[in-house]
């Protein structure tokens, strides 16, 4: 039952990730102070591998949402570098897509609408836009709503359009900012097992931002952890957990639960100081 | 048994009875009618050699609409006051988006306009004659004089306010600088936009009939001015209920139109 | 605004059209605006004539008493038509029509009813104003978290002591917004209503300047009532802001 589990200890650089490729995300010493001396970040220095589910966990104002939106170029960096395939990231592209903690979803356009907004942006025609758009709105399980609007829908179900619409773009890394943070508890289980589905299906990067532990171990085949603000990381771990079995099997393996314990561990110390 | 399940029945009964009774469109009635009474009363005692009783005044309200003086004096007011609320509308909220997309505009023209809306730039009303004369030019400057500023300063609240976290969405999708202001900042900010051309029109009746009074007898202006010389105070009084009816109403109309367009703006996320 | 890299504060623009209405004034374009050198020179004079001392003093104890008034029936109405629903909605209908209706239109009747005088002009400030600070006093009072309440009650708190203390200050920002709203169209009434009895107060003032055109006086009252209107709302835009700190975490 127990997987093959590792521990780096140093910080996460040439860490061997699943299949040896060209890590799609590089990030050295990458520092962020905002305007008003706010030191947000400290010098990160971390890979994401290609093709595998990195989450980002720390304690709360890390700045963990600073390094998602630097790496999605929504942010510049104040110094270090962040590369995406090699090239130095100057601005969002067409090869990362953001899902949002707040959803962002336009209020006064149908499901459909959001759903193909960013093909709209690139000029794809109506028709071809709004396909894609549906087979994206069945692929998350909205069938039947893509003529609802956002403020007929539940917290989940407007989550799954903001993930619907980051996954229509069809970019090679999914950038995704704390996506369950805003939604039930009960829901959120079957999302994670929904997320996991929908990657099997269409091989992303995946760099996901989470508060919750347990999500984190549960979905990730990396996790790094941030220290407190200005943070560095602490540590990369690769859990390793063996997702063969049932969800609830998983969640009661005694290293599933280890992993949990000693995540947790690792951040209390940087709670209580 | 059967007793107290009497007593439970009757109670249900009244409790439903109460609801009903307390619906707030029965309410309102009744404060209608209780206001109505109260104002006859008052009329009748006279509370004032010049405060006319409700019956004269919804008699003399009844005989201007019939004899046609009501009509006539309202198309002469709506002119101006149509003209003046077009043009501020367009005017208006074209400077207002510019000023919320345009650091510079906006460094210009925010001031001007916030003063503007805090003062009392009626007073400005008297001087207008001067340039325009006592025509029709002169009473759509009046009402653009005071609907503008309203207007404008909700256009330019309603596009400075833009979500941020649209805008950020917006960019990670790669939107370019116009299609951001076309199809994000210009929708999310139409309802703030809206409402106020709301209140420019309310504001704009205010403009065409402070002109009426004060620079040019015509329209209701002049109705109201002519029977308060001549003592006739329950027409006096009828047309300035009969204003105060077109005004709520015409509002109205507009709140509720602004109601359903924006519908899901008001549960907006 | 940035110039050469330094930050210029919005009210700074307020000088750049200065400069513009003297460049204008100089050229006579318009002969309706002197050179705004020409303006502040009349201030002087303006400030230092009896008539504007009567003007001013005139105009003053009108606005303060008619505001409050406004203030006691406005801010105690919208009480009570925040906490009862049913007055809320009956009282709410009578609010909305008078708050958006061109009270204008009324002022000639109270000329009629109560003469020429400083009464016509209490109610006219009165019943511009009273409007809007019942209305958002009603919102401030609706938007009182009820845990607030509750929390207040389960510690025994007087209703005199749930009011004054907890409702009051909790409805504080929106109470805060529709007395500065209000300050702003109790001024607008003041003005209209001197404007339309022509015999009395700064707005009698203005007729007088304007008719014999004495345009430098006639815009150096004006700037004088302006930056009167704007400084007052600005005061209570500076207590609400200090209040909107706390009211976002309400």
């Amino acid at each position: 039952m127990t997987g093959r589990a590792s521990i780096t200890s140093d910080p996460g650089v040439g860490a061997p990730s699943g299949d040896g490729r060209e890590p799609a995300v590089r990030i050295v010493e990458l520092t962020k102070e905002f305007s008003g001396g706010v030191r947000a970040l400290g010098g990160l220095t971390f890979d994401v591998p290609r093709g595998e589910l990195t989450s980002i966990i720390g304690p709360s104002g890390c700045g963990k949402t600073t390094t998602l939106k630097i790496v999605g170029g929504l942010i510049d960096a104040t110094s270090g570098s962040v590369e995406v395939d090699g090239v130095p990231v100057t601005g969002p592209g067409p090869d990362r897509a953001f899902v949002f903690q707040d959803f962002a979803l336009m209020p006064w356009a149908t499901v459909l609408r959001n759903v193909a907004f960013g093909l709209e942006l690139r000029g794809v025609d109506r028709k071809e836009r709004e396909e894609t758009a549906r087979a994206y709105v069945d692929k998350v399980g909205l069938a039947g709503f893509e003529d609802s609007y956002p403020h007929q829908l539940s917290g989940g179900m407007r989550q799954r359009v903001g993930l619907a619409r980051a996954l229509a773009v069809d970019a090679d890394i999914l950038l995704m900012d704390e996506p369950f943070a805003s939604v039930d508890e009960q829901i959120r289980r079957q999302f994670q097992e929904d997320l996991l589905r929908l990657l099997s299906e269409e091989s992303k990067t995946v760099i996901f931002v989470t508060h919750s532990i347990e999500e984190a171990v549960y979905v990730s085949d990396q996790v790094v952890i941030l220290t407190r603000g200005p943070s560095s990381v602490s540590k990369v771990v690769r859990p390793g957990i063996d997702r063969g079995a049932g969800s609830d099997d998983i969640r009661r393996d005694p290293a599933y639960l280890d992993w949990v314990e000693q995540i947790w561990h690792e951040l209390r110390d940087y709670l209580e100081r | 048994m059967a007793a107290s399940a009497g007593i439970r029945v009757g109670r249900t009964a009244s409790r439903r009875a109460a609801a009903r009774l307390s619906s707030p469109w029965l309410l309102r009635g009744a404060s209608i009618l209780f206001v109505l009474g109260l104002w006859e009363w008052a009329g009748r005692i006279p509370v004032n050699v010049a405060f006319p009783s409700c019956t004269e005044t919804l008699a003399a309200l009844g005989e201007m609409l019939v004899d046609g003086t009501l009509a006539e004096a309202y198309a002469e007011t709506a002119g101006p006051l149509i003209v003046g609320v077009l043009l501020t509308a367009v005017g208006g909220v074209f400077a207002g988006v510019v000023m919320g997309l345009s650091p510079r505009a906006e460094w210009l023209g925010l001031p001007v306009f916030i003063v503007l809306q805090a003062s009392p730039s009626a007073a400005i009303i008297p001087l207008i004659t001067f340039v325009y004369g006592i025509g029709f030019t002169a009473k759509v400057f009046a009402v653009v004089l005071l609907s503008a500023p309203v207007i404008v300063l909700n256009s330019y609240r309603g596009i400075a306010n833009t979500p941020r976290s649209l805008v950020e969405m917006s960019n990670a999708f790669l939107a370019s600088r116009w299609q951001r202001i076309w199809k994000v900042v210009i929708p999310a900010g139409s309802g703030l936009i809206f409402a106020g051309l709301r209140l420019g029109l309310a504001q704009g009746f205010t403009g065409a009939v402070l002109a009426e009074l004060i620079i040019t007898p015509t329209g209701v202006g002049d109705l109201i001015t002519f029977y308060r010389s001549s003592a006739e105070y329950a027409q006096m009084f009828a047309v300035i209920l009969s204003i105060i009816l077109v005004a709520s109403i015409s509002v109205t109309l507009l709140q509720n139109l602004e109601r359903r367009l924006f519908r899901p703006e008001l549960r907006a996320l | 605004m940035e110039l050469r890299g330094h930050r210029i504060p919005m009210a700074f623009s307020l000088l750049v059209w200065f400069a513009i209405w003297e460049v204008v004034g100089q050229l006579g374009l318009v002969s309706l605006l002197p050179p705004f050198s020409e303006v502040i020179a009349a201030f002087p004079e303006v400030v230092s004539s009896e008539t504007f001392a009567e003007a001013a003093w005139i105009t003053l104890e009108a606005f303060l008493i008619g505001m409050a008034l406004s203030f006691a029936i406005g801010i105690g109405v919208g009480i009570l038509m925040g906490t009862s629903r049913a007055v809320g909605s009956v009282m709410g209908m009578w609010v909305n029509i008078f708050e958006s209706s061109p009270l204008t239109a009324v002022v000639p009747a109270l000329m009629a009813l109560l003469g020429f005088g400083l009464e016509t002009m209490i109610v006219t400030v009165f019943l511009f104003s009273v409007w809007v600070i019942a209305l958002d006093t009603q919102v401030g009072v609706e938007r009182v978290n009820p845990s607030l309440v509750e929390m207040g009650r389960s510690f025994g708190a007087t209703k005199r002591i749930l009011y004054s203390q907890i409702v009051f200050r909790a409805a504080l920002p929106e109470l805060l917004a529709g007395i500065r709203l209000g300050l702003i169209r109790g001024m607008k009434g003041v003005i209209i209503g001197q404007l339309l009895i022509a015999v009395l107060g700064v707005g009698y003032l203005f007729e007088l300047y304007s008719r014999n055109f004495l345009m430098p006086e006639f815009w150096a009252l004006l700037i004088i009532v302006f930056a009167f209107a704007f400084l007052a709302s600005e005061t209570v835009a500076y207590f609400e802001r200090k209040v909107a700190l706390y009211a976002s975490s309400r």
